[in-house]
């Protein structure tokens, strides 16, 4: 016997831990991932390596120099997931510094800052994208064919040019999304249908064979993961379920109002970072409520913003600003909505019962 | 039957099979019973024997203090060795009050006891006038007064009667085999306890994980039609009575009160058993079949045990734990105790003796709440573990009781599930100890100022009597004085 006996039961635990989820975030995410690397070649490789490795990196320096037991905390793989998710939101050619910077403001400000895992207000990846789109727009917005890695796609010594040398990127290669196609079309005073129209393949979209960030085109890869991650019950169906249905909901809604101004549902959901949004951006456990109808809330306020931004602002896509927008409220979500507690009203006072026939205590 | 949906609960892997093929043996008698005064909720019995006087099987060694107590009786024939200071069945190691008792291997009853061939023929309050004799107590492990809960009827319109054989703790399996190989008896029991209620319907509830029990329990029920045994699903915390009531019916206790609000009583089936012995035959409680288990153990079994046996004897039988022994608790893994050392006695709540591998516990040292709700989804009560742990660690303890703290069961469905291994009941069990604190250091000083002012108050009675005595005598001494000036002056 050499514990003490204070020790409060359970005396027995599920076989599941932190390591554990973030593996499976990873598992999940794999198959995206690499059908990224493998659509936009070697830079995307690169730029992939260089954000997880500085994401990692910065980790184990912030951890070292706030005293925490580094390997331990490493090894939740939280930083590896951060670097991940932002490295997918990143246009696939960008320069080696975007990923580095990014990786930096995820790491350092967004959560270490905080205090580390469990602390963040705000998801990191997402303030990192966005104070990167917000701080380097040409670069964060500049994307390229899916060209995968063969034919005239850049070899390895062009894709560290690309990468890391500052080449300017072959015009050839150069491409809007579907997103900001439209944006730039509808601004330009054209409609929907016109400006869609050869450019809008929602197949293509949800094979993933369009330009865009390096993780987010295959709609159809990210939605086997997020499905696959509700089996394993990592993520719950509560906050990807509302937020895709609230977006859905408002582009049905003014598409039928308007179609010539307002793309249709299918548009919203499988185009730009909607799914990888609602599966693995949206139900990061820590910045999104803990109760199922906290969750939903969260979710359609999510899918809200997304309509609303990518509609009426001038950004094309809109899911980094409504994700960060709802972390926010994550806090007040929480506060207000709660599980009702057993023998209790949904306001915490005890149930009342009609054929009572004791006394009063 | 048509059952009802709880909230939460986990899945623990049951580890069920460990014993539950053991039929139950009776544990041979060690050379020395500890039997502490004290093996139930409410007042400690006081001791009725002295040092050194022969008592029978059965006999009363201490009896019952007030209105919620339990008496205390000679688990086997023998001498009185002691009255004094033992370990408790507690992860504490204190000592307390405790009888010691060496059997003279005759084990002959008491000839004072009183068998009833018939009693459904006896008044309710008779019947529950003998189990509160016999010393009977909630064997689940809550250790309550049986009685007390039997003379419920008569505050409460009852209607149901509940029994739990949901043993829903893993590796418990003593209620199991008991359904199992006392059927009759058990049902026996439970009848006369419903006669004692006065209900009109009784549910008797099996976890679906024990099909031999459920089919036992069956058998024996058919001839009475109040009488519905039925499965329930398995899923831990099944057994809490007030989600076992809710998962039968669909009541929902309110919060602060009891089931008896809404009309339903709720008991074990080995307190079922023991009403049965103790109607039929007059045979206090002095035995009680306790699970022997868990991987360090040599051979798991069911034993029969006297209570005051020492937890080392049940092991030693048992083939002993080996090295890997990592934890030894008393009762199920997800709500039982540490025990302090083998040397403490099996007492009228021990349903279970588990010693633990390390793999077993899987215990990992905390890491930060990542907030993921696992705690949330899995809690019974509906309540918010994450927040009550953070707001308890930051000793904000108004702000736990605000956010549900009393409503917590402390069934630990939330530690058992949480990935990064936060000890949350841990948390709960710290700040519902340190408000009890309070609150008694609170009452303490709010008597020791009443006793203060009711003080200055009488010093200053005393001294306004002393002064008013005085001025009296001055009055006096002045009337005198003017008398007798009157007086010369007159003269």
């Amino acid at each position: 016997m050499t514990e003490l006996t204070t020790i409060a039961g359970p005396h027995a635990h599920e076989h599941n831990h932190v390591t554990r989820i973030m593996l499976l975030v990873m598992l999940a995410l794999a198959p995206a991932t690499l059908f990224g690397m493998v659509l936009f070649g070697w830079p995307a490789v690169l730029l992939f390596a260089v954000t997880v490795v500085t994401a990692v990196l910065a980790e184990v320096v912030c951890l070292a120099i706030a005293g925490r037991p580094v390997k331990r905390t490493l090894f939740d793989g939280s930083a590896l997931l951060t670097g991940w998710l932002l490295a997918m939101t990143l246009p696939p050619w960008a320069p080696w510094w975007i990923g580095v910077v990014g990786a930096l403001l995820a790491i350092v400000v967004a959560k270490q800052v905080f205090g580390g895992i469990g602390q963040n207000l705000f998801n990191p990846a997402m303030v990192a994208r966005v104070a990167l789109l917000i701080s380097f727009p040409v670069e964060m917005t500049t994307f390229v064919q899916a060209a995968g890695l063969a034919g005239n796609a850049p070899g390895f010594t062009d894709a560290i040019a690309i990468t890391f040398g500052g080449a300017a990127q072959p015009d050839a290669f150069s491409s809007a999304t579907v997103l900001g196609h439209l944006r730039t079309e509808l601004t330009r005073g054209g409609d929907v249908a016109g400006a869609l129209s050869g450019h809008f393949d929602p197949w293509a979209l949800l094979l993933g064979n369009t330009a865009g960030s390096m993780g987010e085109t295959s709609a159809l890869l990210i939605l086997l993961g997020g499905l696959w991650l509700i089996y394993k019950r990592v993520i719950s169906w509560h906050i990807p379920l509302s937020m895709l249905l609230a977006l859905a909901a408002l582009a049905t809604v003014f598409h039928l109002i308007d179609p010539g101004r307002y793309a249709g549902p299918v548009y919203h959901v499988v185009s730009g970072a909607a799914l990888l949004g609602a599966f693995f951006i949206a139900t990061d456990l820590v910045t999104s409520p803990v109760t199922p109808r906290g969750q939903l809330l969260f979710g359609a306020g999510c899918g809200l913003l997304v309509y609303v931004i990518r509609t009426w602002t001038n950004y094309p896509e809109g899911v980094a600003f409504a994700v960060m927008l709802m972390n926010a409220c994550t806090p007040l979500i929480d506060h207000y909505i709660k599980p009702r507690i057993y023998g209790r009203t949904r306001r915490g006072e005890p149930l009342s019962y009609p054929d009572a026939s004791g006394d009063d205590a | 039957m048509k059952l009802f949906r709880i909230r939460g609960g986990v899945h623990p892997e049951d580890r069920k099979h460990l014993a539950a093929d053991q039929p139950i043996i009776d544990l041979p008698l060690p050379p020395l019973l500890h039997i502490p005064v004290q093996q139930h909720i409410g007042a400690a019995a006081q001791p009725a024997v002295q040092r050194g006087q022969h008592v029978h099987m059965g006999e009363l060694l201490a009896t019952s203090q007030g209105a919620i107590s339990a008496p205390v009786h000679a688990p086997t024939s023998g001498r009185i060795m002691g009255i004094g200071n033992y370990p408790a069945h507690h992860p504490s190691g204190l000592s307390v009050r405790t009888i010691t008792l060496q059997p003279d291997g005759e084990d002959r009853w008491s000839d004072k006891l009183t068998p009833c061939d018939d009693p459904f023929a006896l008044e309710p309050a008779e019947v529950a006038a003998r189990v509160a004799a016999a010393g009977i107590v909630g064997m689940g492990g809550a250790t309550f007064p049986s009685a007390v809960k039997l003379n419920l009827r008569e505050r409460y319109k009852l209607h149901t009667l509940v029994i739990n054989g949901a043993e829903c703790e893993p590796y418990l399996t003593c209620d199991d085999r008991l359904m199992r190989e006392q059927a009759m008896e058990v049902i026996d029991g439970i009848r006369i306890m419903a006669h004692a209620l006065g209900v009109e319907r009784i549910i008797v509830a099996i976890e679906n994980n024990k099909p031999d029990a459920l089919r036992a329990m069956q058998h024996a029920a058919t001839a009475f039609d109040m009488l519905t045994v039925t499965g329930i699903p398995t899923r831990y915390p099944m057994g809490s009575e007030k989600h076992m009531v809710q998962a039968l019916t669909g009541l929902e206790t309110p919060a602060r009160a009891l089931t008896a609000d809404i009309g339903i009583v709720v008991h074990n089936v080995a307190t079922a058993y023991a009403v049965h012995q103790a109607l039929r035959f007059g045979w206090p409680l002095v035995a009680r079949v306790v699970t022997v288990s868990g991987g360090a153990v040599a051979r798991p079994a069911n034993l029969r045990v006297r209570i005051g046996t020492p937890v080392s004897h049940l092991i030693d039988y048992c083939g002993g734990t080996d090295e890997a022994t990592a934890r030894l608790i008393s009762g199920g893994p997800m709500m039982g105790q540490p025990l302090p050392s083998t040397r403490v006695p099996v007492v009228k709540g021990s349903n279970g003796v588990l010693a633990l591998t390390a793999a077993e516990i899987a215990s990992r040292e905390p890491s930060p709440c990542i907030r993921c709700a696992s705690c949330v989804s899995a809690c019974p009560c509906g309540l918010v573990p994450l927040e009550m742990a953070a707001r308890a660690r930051a000793g904000d303890l108004d702000g736990t009781v605000k956010i549900g703290l009393m409503d917590c069961v402390a069934c630990g469905s939330c530690s058992y599930v949480c990935p990064s291994s936060i000890p949350l009941v841990q948390y709960f069990n710290y700040a519902k100890g340190e408000l009890a604190a309070r609150q008694r250091s609170k009452h303490k000083q709010m008597e020791t100022k009443r006793l203060a002012t009711q003080r200055s108050a009488r010093i200053e009675e005393q001294k306004r009597k002393k002064r008013e005595a005085m001025a009296q005598r001055k009055r006096k001494d002045a009337t005198a004085a003017r008398e007798a000036v009157a007086e010369e002056s007159g003269a």
